[in-house]
């Protein structure tokens, strides 16, 4: 196989692997590296500080005189250790992560420029109004730019991740609902749910009731009809929903559900998709989280932060909780009062600070022009991969996809190759692997979702590395699946032994030999 | 609009390609009424070097802390972050990575995890921490959900010395439960609160050093509280002082929570923050978060993966023990890299120069005229009784370009009884003159 | 072994005198994967029939366990505590999970025997 260049793309047979380990354990580049507290030299330290003298020691008699057991390592020693983990993560700087329903798209370092300047990084929480105007005006410009997309009028931006947020706005839904004396007992879940809209509305005192999905992927009607009664306080909805597909019956699930009294949540993960093309508030959504992360490129940082602010309904607005910025006069001003009716404080401060200012940073370089463009390259490039690979992968779904293309195992039925097998070998050909076995209404599903970040040249890339693996699977090739990944750093981990014998800290040999 | 590599003869293509007339063709499962037809009332797209103007603009509005003496604490802290840090989370491997849920090519965030679990378990002399929370105060709230499920017990009790936001988060996340929170008045002179056992209690929530500055030995109260069969949850908002008092493991509690924000990261205007969470290991199953754990490949070799994830909301859902989905990786890395180059000797040593600071400040407080501080113990965080209108007082300074600290009235509210108290923290970033200053202003302002 | 039976839930219940043991099917170990962990229910505890008694847990799954007729939990399988793969190699021997004094013995009439089991497995897929 020979790649666009025209050069073989893969060694010849009798050049591959040699065998056998290194005397060093290293490999070329891949070094392994151990963990710091087997690099530990007591005494040790990377930092140096200027001498301050104690008059006397104030700690009411409870100095540490215990060993803390923090190892010490030498600046260049530190340096080395995390480059080297480093080269052992795959990362969107890398290559294409198409990590469906996660949206890895390009994070612009212009964002991480802004967010360290120190007007920003240096400010602290609690300092007078009066000497963080511009901080207050980020917050005041990002709540502006959120309540044009959404065309909702109201924005809490204190959520700190979009389960925060999902809190946050079914919290205001059970507070407007006891306002008028009826708080209800069940939240309705689509079965394709992320499994925080479940869990969120456990910890809102509220029952999970699953709505099954109809075999268009999509929310079915008639038992959502079915359920939709007076004891219904919310239903939560994706969308476009975790299939890839934006939810046809949407402004008919918005109407039906305010006619029985309650409330439309809408989980807005997948926000990217219709940016700047459909505000949720003329769908008669009444509260949606935005995980600034996804839509608005802040890095995920190898599991966070998040940022999760809310819009609300008009109906929604008096329940929703602060702080909020206001303009007095001249100048802005944090309201830290939380009014009685509304959710009281859900963080100790106001919000992912530092994500406000990478995601205000990334509308305003694409405005409200480019943020359209967005939605339609990320429509674009996933249809552009359902339709290069339908003919040797199974689509769920038929119709066109919104920004993720969703495909299940039968493709795979009788090769001897799981949907995880499969995962792991495109790891091998140097991608990270699409979101598998989720969504659970369809079997062994995998979800890829491109972005709009990915040139013409890295899709075609992609579904040549995906057309080729569906053909060797259905050709028989099933054992270099599942010995896969080969050219990762690690080989397959043993997960059941993880969790059988839980080694959640590192132990010193010696207490291990103890034992 | 330099993020999207299309060009307009690719969309072309690939539309045909597709079978696609036009864009709006892929998007025809929306109501046709709710495609948006005029453009939004937003600005066009700009180029960098405007962004960059109208940005610094606005960072020029605020007053960074390191402009002049700044005393703040109460929750977020200013220290000197090494270059080190800062550059090597930078690095796109581990800015750009997702949740390492392919653990094979995530073996670098993975290890960092690990590493991070173990300094945060021996920081607060605990058996195990997991991989993060969003920040000290959701973690707070996380820890009284897990009190509960362990002790099957309904009624917490908070310490009126607990950050007061800190107590909010807990009676938010709350609301909705069957759970009964007692929140004890605020005792500014310190003391640990008298608590009385009473049925069906849960735990008891304790900030150590408080949010006036104090700190307490907790041994005691965790004996009787273990006796009665509820669980103590010690809160921690300045992670540097572990490094200088008993660890809250030796004296007795159950859940220790962290704000971590201290070590690696910057103030950032109170978030993103890093919330530290550890506990016994015999309640592991009932923690919040992710873990991540050791384990081998299949040629036997060291490997890290996350486990015990059927805690977690996407395989438990609606039965999770949390709901929470993210941790705060990118902040813990910083806190992980940070307190590798500073080490034991790096951290106590980095504890004792804030205490030593903070010694000094009360010092040179004590000798202006009509101030005294409240304290008899403290580690880097100290309250100052003024005359009256402590809001006021630090409005002026700060109209002098001294952040003389958080008059207590901003988190305890005006007329509570704190409204001559300012909380100051004096950490390695301040300097002798920084002290001097301060004093003088305050004697000027006063006299 | 002819005195086995089973519930829906997939538990099966064998009875010596009034006490029962309990654990999960073979089937329902192949589906659940490498069993990890089993929260088991306290001695002592009085169960209805079909209430909730425990959790029992794969890397990528958790399944909760029922008990399939009423009564006081008499004894809780340890040797599955310290290796739950037990449950994976010998369902129905040395993985039982628990033993119920049984308060009421007709309920044994509305569970399965081995060929219905059978049976109502084939139907499932």
């Amino acid at each position: 196989m020979m790649n666009r260049q025209g050069r073989p793309s893969q060694a010849a047979e009798n050049t591959s692997r040699t065998t056998g380990p290194t005397s060093t354990g290293h490999k070329a580049l891949d070094l392994s590296e151990p963990l710091i507290f087997e690099q530990d030299r007591p005494g040790q330290t990377g930092v140096d500080f200027e001498d301050v003298p104690l008059s006397r020691s104030r700690l009411g008699g409870l100095d540490r005189d215990q060993s803390i057991g923090l190892p010490g390592l030498t600046e260049s020693q530190v340096v080395r250790h995390y480059t080297r983990l480093s080269r052992k993560n795959y990362a969107i700087d890398m290559g294409m992560f198409p990590l469906g329903s996660c949206t890895m798209k390009h994070n612009p370092r212009l964002n991480e420029a802004m967010a360290g300047l120190p007007g920003f990084a240096d400010i602290h929480p609690l300092q007078p109004t009066s000497t963080i105007q511009g901080a207050l005006a980020v917050m005041d410009q990002l709540g502006d730019w959120l309540i044009e997309l959404t065309g909702m009028p109201g924005v809490s931006l204190a959520p700190k991740a979009g389960a925060h947020g999902e809190l946050c706005g079914l919290m205001t839904i059970r507070a407007a609902l006891e306002a008028r004396g009826d708080a209800r007992s069940r939240v309705l879940v689509p079965e394709s749910a992320h499994g925080t809209n479940p869990a969120t509305a456990a910890l809102c005192g509220y029952k999970v009731d699953s709505i099954p999905a109809n075999d268009e992927g999509r929310v079915d009607l008639e038992a959502l009809k079915e359920k939709l009664d007076d004891d219904v306080a919310a239903i939560m909805l994706t969308n476009p929903n975790t299939c890839g597909l934006f939810e046809r019956d949407i402004v008919e699930i918005a109407e039906l559900t305010h006619a029985a009294g309650a409330f439309f949540y809408c989980d807005g993960a997948n926000f990217n998709a219709i940016v700047g093309k459909v505000r949720p508030g003329d769908l008669g959504i009444d509260a949606m989280h935005i995980n600034l992360h996804k839509t608005f490129s802040t890095p995920h940082g190898g599991g966070g932060p998040g940022s999760g602010p809310v819009t609300f309904s008009e109906a929604l607005v008096p329940y929703a909780p602060g702080p909020f910025v206001k303009q007095a006069g001249d100048a802005l001003t944090l309201d830290e009062g939380f009014e009685p009716e509304a959710i009281g404080r859900m963080a100790a401060f106001h919000g992912q600070m530092g994500m406000f200012i990478r995601a205000l940073t990334y509308m305003l370089s694409h405005g409200g022009d480019g943020l359209k463009q967005v939605a339609e390259d990320a429509v674009l490039n996933a249809n552009y991969i359902l339709s290069s690979l339908q003919d040797v992968m199974s689509p769920s779904f038929a119709g066109p996809c919104m920004h993720e293309a969703l495909f299940d195992d039968k493709f795979l039925k009788d090769t001897g190759v799981s949907t995880l097998d499969f995962s792991k070998a495109l790891i091998d050909e140097g991608f990270h692997p699409m979101t598998m076995y989720f969504p659970l209404v369809v079997q062994g599903a995998m979800l890829i979702e491109p972005t709009e970040t990915e040139s013409r040249e890295s899709l075609d890339e992609f579904i040549h590395a995906l057309r080729h693996l569906a053909q060797s699977a259905s050709s028989g090739k099933s054992n270099s699946f599942v010995a896969a990944p080969q050219y990762a750093p690690v080989t397959r981990l043993d997960e059941t032994q993880a969790a059988r014998k839980p080694v959640l800290s590192y132990q010193p040999p010696e207490v291990d030999a103890a034992e | 609009m330099r993020y999207l590599p299309l060009t307009a003869d690719d969309r072309q293509d690939m539309l045909a390609s597709i079978g696609a007339g036009d864009i709006d063709d892929l998007f025809v499962d929306v109501p046709a009424d709710k495609l948006l037809g005029e453009p939004l009332n937003l600005p066009d797209h700009q180029s960098e070097m405007a962004i960059e103007r109208h940005m610094s603009a606005l960072a020029a509005q605020n007053h960074a802390a390191g402009s002049g003496p700044s005393f703040l604490g109460a929750g977020a802290y200013r220290h000197h972050v090494p270059a080190t840090v800062k550059h090597l989370m930078s690095r796109g491997e581990f800015l750009t990575a997702y949740t390492p849920y392919q653990p094979e090519i995530s073996q670098g965030t993975l290890q960092v995890l690990f590493e991070f679990q173990t300094q945060v378990a021996r920081l607060t002399g605990m058996e195990v921490a997991n991989a993060s929370m969003y920040d000290g105060s959701t973690a707070c709230g996380e820890a009284v959900l897990m009190a509960r499920r362990i002790t099957k017990n309904k009624k917490v009790i908070l310490s009126g010395n607990l950050h007061p936001h800190y107590a909010d988060v807990v009676e938010t996340v709350t609301r909705y439960m069957d759970d009964d929170v007692i929140r004890l008045p605020a005792a500014p002179e310190g003391g640990l609160p008298d608590v009385e056992i009473i049925d069906d209690l849960s735990c008891v929530v304790i900030q150590n050093p408080d949010v006036f500055g104090h700190v307490h030995d907790l041994a005691p109260l965790a004996e009787k509280l273990h006796e009665a069969g509820a669980l103590l949850i010690v809160v921690v908002t300045e992670a540097v002082s572990l490094g200088a008092i008993r660890s809250p493991g030796e004296m007795g509690a159950d859940i220790v929570v962290v704000e971590g924000q201290s070590i690696g990261n910057s103030m950032n205007f109170g978030g993103p923050y890093l919330g530290l969470f550890a506990t016994r290991l015999r309640y592991v199953r009932q923690m919040p978060g992710r873990l991540c754990g050791e384990t081998v490949d299949s040629d036997g070799q060291r490997g890290f993966v996350l486990t015990l994830s059927t805690r977690e909301q996407h395989i438990r859902r609606e039965k999770a023990t949390s709901n929470i989905c993210t941790n705060s990786g990118l902040c813990a890395l910083a806190f992980s890299i940070h307190l590798s180059l500073l080490g034991e000797t790096g951290l106590r040593q980095l504890a004792s120069i804030n205490h030593a600071r903070a010694v000094h400040l009360a010092e040179k407080l004590e000798a202006v005229e009509g101030v005294s501080v409240v304290n008899e113990s403290l580690f880097n965080e100290l309250t100052l009784r003024v005359p009256s209108d402590a809001a006021g007082l630090v409005q002026r300074l700060a109209d002098q370009n001294i952040l003389a600290g958080v008059p207590a009235s901003r988190l305890f509210g005006e007329g509570t009884g704190v409204d001559d108290l300012i909380l100051l923290a004096a950490t390695e970033t301040n300097t002798e003159e920084d002290i001097d200053q301060l004093c003088d202003a305050l004697q000027e302002a006063l006299s | 072994m002819s005195d086995i039976r089973y519930s829906e839930e997939h538990e099966w219940i064998r009875v010596d005198g009034d006490v029962g043991t309990v654990g999960i099917s073979d089937y329902a170990q192949g589906a659940l994967g490498d069993v990890v962990f089993v929260e088991m229910p306290e001695v002592g505890t009085n169960l209805d029939q079909n209430a909730e008694v425990g959790v029992i847990e794969s890397v990528k799954a958790a399944s909760e366990i029922y008990t399939p007729v009423s009564g006081e939990v008499v004894a809780v399988n340890d040797a599955v505590d310290g290796d739950p793969s037990l449950v994976n190699t010998d369902p129905l021997g040395e993985g039982w999970l628990f033993q119920v004094k049984l308060s009421n013995a007709d309920e044994l009439d509305g569970l399965a025997n081995q060929e219905a089991y059978d049976k109502f497995l084939e139907g499932l897929d």
